[in-house]
């Protein structure tokens, strides 16, 4: 399979379509309003359907009119039928972009036979016969679809940064925003005008079911890396165009190393935004799943070698041994510790030598003496502390401590000095290690 | 009090509400509302819960549509005085997880003096940083807003309102579920503000604080039921009437009112 002028053109039509889609999607996601653009991008149909049997041509701005028309009419019958008939929100939308759907359907099959408009076409795009329908530019052919994409994606992109701030307000708070006279209403249906114009203007490329992926799981997924809005909107962008290069590249490879012929670029823009989406979630710095599991592992292994080194020093200081030597078989059992846990604890402070094995027994080094000495000190200062200022009986002091020992660092002990009044023995009659 | 100023009083008054009423699907929730505020005041609004607390501060602000009435900013309507208006919502009314940090929530207070199309200029961030400064919280900046607490949020929402500079402040609820710092600053915050000449109006809920945090109240359910000096309303008759059931008569004469009119139209 080559890579041939054609494939530039259907990635260039791709990447223009992903990215105006992008850009109106983050306020889409942000509002809350995410189905609302699978809602108008269905609902556009009828209109699309009128402008076509009437002007007879697929070229005509009066496409983009009608579309418009009816995407701002789903978004007005939508909050209608919502406040005056009582009907649940999206219970009201589901119904109306159902039925105008169904309407646009008809409207195409019955007219089929005079004009040439295919429903499979409107559904799913044909993004590989965009090059093939071209106009010259500059003494070049280029694609049509190229042309009227470049002016949608020119358009939201004016839109969104003259109007950055009032979208911005209107799409958090949009009381504020009518208080201050940034219209949180016209805000919005701007803003579906562009996503019924944005839709259309896609049809060609992704259909009127896939473009709702464009619209929102690359911003979907900006969400998920950063709690910025601007930043959410470029990386949206760079997911987008992201998507639609490995779309194009996936539909003509990954079918072949299977055994298939070449798969349909549409859905392999959809389905690369998709798996992008899914590697954020497990592998994404915020709340990626994958760093949240190795985070917690990360805590629980410090506490478990804390504690193991706390037990050991106990161990010494009960028996009154300098250099106590514990039967490391034993000593599991005395932890509880599971055995992953364990031996992961175990290895990481031999490894840092912080205790030595010799002849199957634990001991404690000079350095693992330090720390857990530390530790000791933290935990029983502790104890003092909660017995004097909160009263706590001797028998409720150990079970606070235990947890705060493992986040006491050397400020808050020589705080807990203070406060303490420098004792030698901690509530239990135990001394407190130097 | 019976509606009848002068053009020359009237701009003088910081709020003034007449013959206002606010029916939302068939059903009453403010019935023929008639107060003025004098300027300088921290004025609270109280009444039980669906006494139209919050729908009184809307329908002046003009974010829910009177059924009639007429209320003046300073003797003009709303639209035109925008810009001497300052407005705290409630807390809950916003997303929290919204990708902006505090000192963009603060900006937005600004966003009507900086106008359409405009970027928030340096300027206008000092501005808000000293906005924020007022009210304990210019360290917490550039936090994302979902990790403030429920009482930082709060006092987040003050900023922005102080931002504005406004001369009338509407606050809705602005002590709910906040901590004890939070609960000082506002009060504080009040304090300076009322110091200024400014008037601040508050929805409240907590009949113990009343006495210490307000001038004059305006009790209300449904209706008025006394407006007036703290001092002078705030008794056990006015509670009773506030607090002691809705006007059952009234509301229903006024459901079959607002249907019919609604045949009519």
């Amino acid at each position: 399979m080559n890579w041939t002028d054609l494939d530039n053109w259907i990635v260039i039509t791709g990447i223009l379509s992903a990215l105006s889609c992008a850009l109106l999607g983050n306020f889409m996601v942000l509002r809350r309003l995410s189905m609302m653009g699978d809602a108008i991008s269905h609902a556009v149909l009828p209109g699309l359907a009128a402008a076509f049997l009437i002007s007879g041509s697929r070229d005509s701005i009066t496409m983009f009119f009608g579309a418009a028309v009816v995407g701002i009419l789903t978004a007005v019958f939508t909050d209608l039928i919502h406040r005056l008939g009582k009907v649940e929100e999206s219970a009201s939308m589901g119904v109306v972009f159902t039925t105008l759907f169904a309407v646009g359907l008809i409207m195409i099959v019955k007219g089929a036979d005079a004009v040439d408009l295919d429903p499979g076409c409107v559904l799913y795009g044909a993004i590989e016969l965009v090059p093939l329908d071209t106009k010259t530019v500059f003494n070049i052919p280029v694609p049509r679809a190229v042309i009227v994409l470049t002016t949608v994606f020119v358009l939201n992109a004016l839109f969104v940064i003259f109007f950055y701030k009032e979208l911005k307000i209107s799409s958090f708070d949009p009381e504020l925003a009518t208080t201050v006279g940034a219209n949180a209403l016209w805000m919005h249906f701007i803003l579906m005008t562009l996503v019924a114009v944005t839709t259309v203007a896609s049809f060609e490329s992704v259909g009127s079911i896939l473009v709702i992926a464009m619209l929102i799981v690359p911003p979907a997924t900006a969400w998920l890396i950063t709690d910025r809005l601007r930043t959410m909107i470029l990386i949206s962008l760079l997911i987008a165009e992201l998507s639609a290069v490995l779309g194009h590249v996936g539909a003509l490879k990954l079918p072949n190393f299977i055994g298939y012929e070449d798969t349909s670029t549409a859905g392999m823009i959809a389905v690369a935004s998709g798996a992008l989406f899914f590697i954020t979630l497990f592998f994404g710095p915020k709340h990626g799943i994958v760093i949240k599991s190795v985070e917690r592992f990360w805590t629980l292994l410090r506490i478990s070698r804390e504690d193991i080194l706390g037990l050991l020093y106990r161990l010494g200081e009960l028996k009154n041994v300098n250099d106590l030597q514990v039967n490391s078989d034993l000593f599991r059992k005395v932890t509880g510790y599971g055995k992953g846990m364990y031996f992961s604890a175990i290895i990481s402070l031999k490894l840092d030598k912080k205790i030595c094995v010799d002849n199957g027994n634990f001991k404690l080094t000079d350095r693992g003496k330090r720390m857990a000495k530390s530790l000791i000190r933290s935990h029983r200062l502790w104890e003092a502390y909660l017995h004097k200022y909160l009263n706590l009986p001797i028998d409720h002091l150990h079970f606070s401590a235990e947890r705060f020992e493992h986040v006491t660092d050397s400020k808050m002990q020589k705080q807990l000095l203070l406060k303490t009044e420098l004792p030698t023995q901690d509530p239990h009659g135990k001394d407190i290690p130097e | 009090m019976n509606g009848i100023h002068n053009v020359e009083n009237v701009s003088k008054i910081p709020v003034l509400v007449h013959d206002l009423t606010v029916a939302y699907q068939h059903k009453p929730v403010l019935w023929d509302i008639d107060f003025e505020v004098e300027e300088g005041q921290v004025i609270g609004i109280i009444g039980p819960n669906g006494a139209g607390k919050s729908t009184l501060i809307k329908a002046i602000l003009g974010l829910v549509p009177k059924t009639s009435g007429r209320i003046l900013i300073y003797g003009e309507i709303y639209k035109k005085q925008r810009s001497l208006v300052g407005y705290v919502p409630q807390r809950e009314s916003v997303d929290w997880d919204f990708p902006v940090n505090a000192l963009d929530v603060v900006s937005m207070g600004l966003y009507g003096k900086i106008g359409w199309c405009k970027p928030v200029t340096k300027h206008y961030k000092n501005l808000a940083m000293f906005a924020m400064e007022r009210v304990g919280m210019a360290d917490y900046a550039h936090r994302q807003i979902s990790q403030l607490s429920g009482g930082q949020q709060q006092r987040i929402f003050l900023a922005r309102a102080l931002a504005q500079d406004a001369q009338i402040y509407f606050m809705d609820e602005p002590f709910v579920g906040v901590d004890a710092a939070t609960e000082k600053a506002i009060v504080t915050i009040l304090h300076d503000l009322k110091s200024k000449g400014k008037t601040v109006l508050i929805v409240h809920h907590t009949l113990q604080t009343v006495k210490q945090y307000f001038d004059s109240l305006i009790m209300l359910n449904m209706r008025i039921v006394a407006t007036g000096l703290t001092k002078n309303v705030f008794t056990q008759e006015n509670l009773h009437k506030t607090y002691g059931g809705r006007l059952t008569l009234l509301e229903e004469a006024v459901q079959a009112y607002t249907r019919e009119a609604r045949i009519h139209e």
